[in-house]
């Protein structure tokens, strides 16, 4: 594996993607406001938390389902920390997902679907890389920046959450485990769903807004998840998003040892 | 002479559409080599073919001694193509397009500025080269495909359709190139086009295609002596003896093809072949017609590939 080609793959593309305003501009906005303003809105309005139709008024009986170790972990604290906590902490833990996963996905959809709209997809099939280096170019630099920008997220929200909840729960409360294993394990296997679903989709799309809009379909499988914590069907711990993590890296090898035929320069240059 | 490319009973389909068909086609090292066809007579696929990015259904190819479906990565670190579209990221400088294809061919990392630099500076790009690629023009845009297709200094270059869409003067400054590359550089430039006056002005040979099929090959003047027995004659006569060399060239039979006429103050009349020219100047002559001067127009390729096309020696 030339690594030097691979690098020069990852640089094209994230320069090319960064003078791509549709491309950007969700890429900034859609962390910034889960991250950075839901935080405030969750503590400082307190009506704001009704997912699931359940408000902190009546959150009581959903905290009554908790699994046993979560109702340890919530134990020291008072019921209206305890439904911030929840809140911040299990609730809106799916929702990181969608991060990487939407990053991935709009990057890989511009890197191959928008660089064949473009027609500057031959001369890349002319230089002497592999198909696999030209694969892994592709997916690398997709997936880099996914991970990178839910790593940033992460960090932005581990400020903003601690010091909006600082008035309630008086501590430093986040991140914890789940979190950590979230960030570091199941981040990266989202973001390569939303990628291996973009090499999939990009084979039959006609260029970048196409394959976009057919891969936004990988987001249900989080907006399940998101919804099953609402209802108080699942919760998140650390064993659960240990085990979630773990089915997405097999999803991914899967779709990706399926998806590869269609990453190979004979068809590639087919559909040009 | 080396051949660097050798074709031998290629053939490609696509579905129901045969693209190649049994090609057989040797490119000689150092040579200019025009492949001659209309839309869809299989030269992209064959610059594909050659360059392993697509795989024959059969035959056998070798290009610089390598197999292009095996050792395709080694064979186009070797050979540098410019396609039809210059396909130049339009988002990116012309310093990162450069740059950026300098890793992806391999340049060595201590090289890449230098030759970066130069090549700007030999398209008359370096002004230009923090400028986005979107803001150039199409003549700039082919100038820079040039630039990157020579970064890695390939044994072969390939041009698909060159000149498509270039003013008459970006038309001259890469005809100007593709002669410096083959006869300074020692460059093998295979050429697609069906621009066939550029064809005739630069090739050294060229190959005719038709639905995927070779219908000729040889260097220009070589096809016109095969395919193109018709040669134009202009004629100057006694003015006063003009009617009657018309009327003994419209009696001359075989050896004038169709209808002599007056033209330009003399005669035109279609000579059937190269050997008629004589026996008719000895007919005229013979029946006393004072001639001054006679000069024959050298058919060229457009006259070749009609001839082809029309499937019918002319």
């Amino acid at each position: 594996m030339n690594w030097r080609v691979l690098m020069a793959i990852v640089k094209k593309d994230l320069k090319v993607v960064a003078q791509n305003r549709s491309v950007v501009i969700p890429i900034l906005m859609v962390p910034l406001i889960l991250f950075g303003a839901l935080p405030w809105l969750a503590v400082l309005v307190p009506g704001s938390i009704n997912m699931g139709g359940s408000t902190m008024n009546d959150i009581a009986p959903l905290l009554a389902k908790l699994p046993a170790n979560l109702t340890a972990e919530l134990a020291p604290y008072n019921l209206e920390q305890k439904t911030v906590i929840f809140f911040l902490v299990y609730l809106l833990a799916p929702m990181f997902l969608i991060i990487p996963l939407m990053v991935s996905s709009v990057i890989a959809a511009d890197s191959i679907a928008g660089e064949r709209e473009r027609r500057t997809l031959e001369a890349l099939l002319y230089t002497p890389t592999s198909d696999r280096e030209l694969l892994l170019g592709k997916l690398l630099s997709a997936w880099l920046a996914a991970v990178a920008t839910a790593a940033a997220g992460f960090l932005l929200y581990s400020v903003m959450v601690n010091l909006a909840a600082w008035q309630v729960v008086g501590a430093v409360f986040f991140p914890n485990m789940m979190w950590l294993v979230m960030v570091f394990w199941v981040a990266p296997a989202a973001a390569g769903l939303g990628l291996s679903v973009m090499v999939l989709v990009s084979a039959r799309a006609q260029g970048f807004q196409d394959a976009y809009q057919m891969g936004g379909m990988v987001v249900l499988p989080i907006l399940l998840l998101v919804f099953g914590q609402a209802t108080g069907v699942m919760f998140f711990s650390t064993g659960l998003v240990v085990l979630l993590g773990l089915g997405l890296w097999l999803v991914d090898a899967g779709l990706l040892w399926y998806g590869r035929r269609f990453f190979r320069r004979e068809a590639l240059v087919s559909r040009l | 002479m080396e051949a660097v490319i050798q074709l031998k009973n290629v053939s490609r389909r696509f579905g129901e559409v045969q693209a190649v068909r049994d090609l057989t086609l040797e490119v000689y090292r150092g040579e200019i080599f025009g492949f001659l066809g209309h839309n869809g007579a299989g030269k992209t696929t064959t610059i594909r073919l050659v360059n392993g990015v697509l795989e024959a259904d059969q035959g056998k190819i070798r290009v610089l001694g390598f197999d292009p479906q095996t050792q395709g990565p080694q064979l186009r670190a070797r050979t540098g193509v410019i396609t039809e579209t210059a396909s130049m990221d339009n988002r990116l400088t012309a310093l990162d397009n450069l740059t950026i294809y300098a890793d992806l061919y391999g340049v060595p990392r201590a090289e890449v500025k230098t030759r970066v630099s130069g090549l700007l500076a030999q398209f008359e790009l370096a002004e230009r080269a923090n400028d986005r690629v979107a803001a150039f023009s199409t003549g700039m845009r082919q100038r820079l495909a040039f630039a990157r297709a020579l970064l890695h200094q390939p044994e072969i270059l390939f041009l698909d359709e060159p000149t498509s869409g270039l003013d008459p003067m970006a038309a001259r400054q890469v005809h100007s190139l593709v002669t410096h590359l083959a006869r300074e550089e020692k460059r093998t430039v295979f050429i697609c086009t069906h621009n066939l006056v550029e064809a005739q002005r630069l090739c050294d040979r060229v190959a005719v295609m038709e639905h995927g099929q070779l219908v000729a090959v040889g260097s220009p003047h070589e096809l016109a002596s095969r395919y193109v027995r018709r040669l134009m004659v202009n004629l100057e006569t006694d003015p006063a003896q003009r009617e009657s060399a018309l009327e003994i060239l419209a009696a001359a039979g075989a050896l004038v093809d169709g209808q002599p006429e007056l033209a330009n103050g003399g005669l035109r009349f279609a000579a059937a072949g190269r050997e008629a020219i004589p026996q008719t100047l000895s007919l005229l002559v013979n029946k006393g017609i004072r001639v001054y001067h006679l000069s024959a127009e050298e058919p060229d390729l457009e006259d070749v590939y009609f001839a082809l096309h029309a499937g019918k020696e002319q």
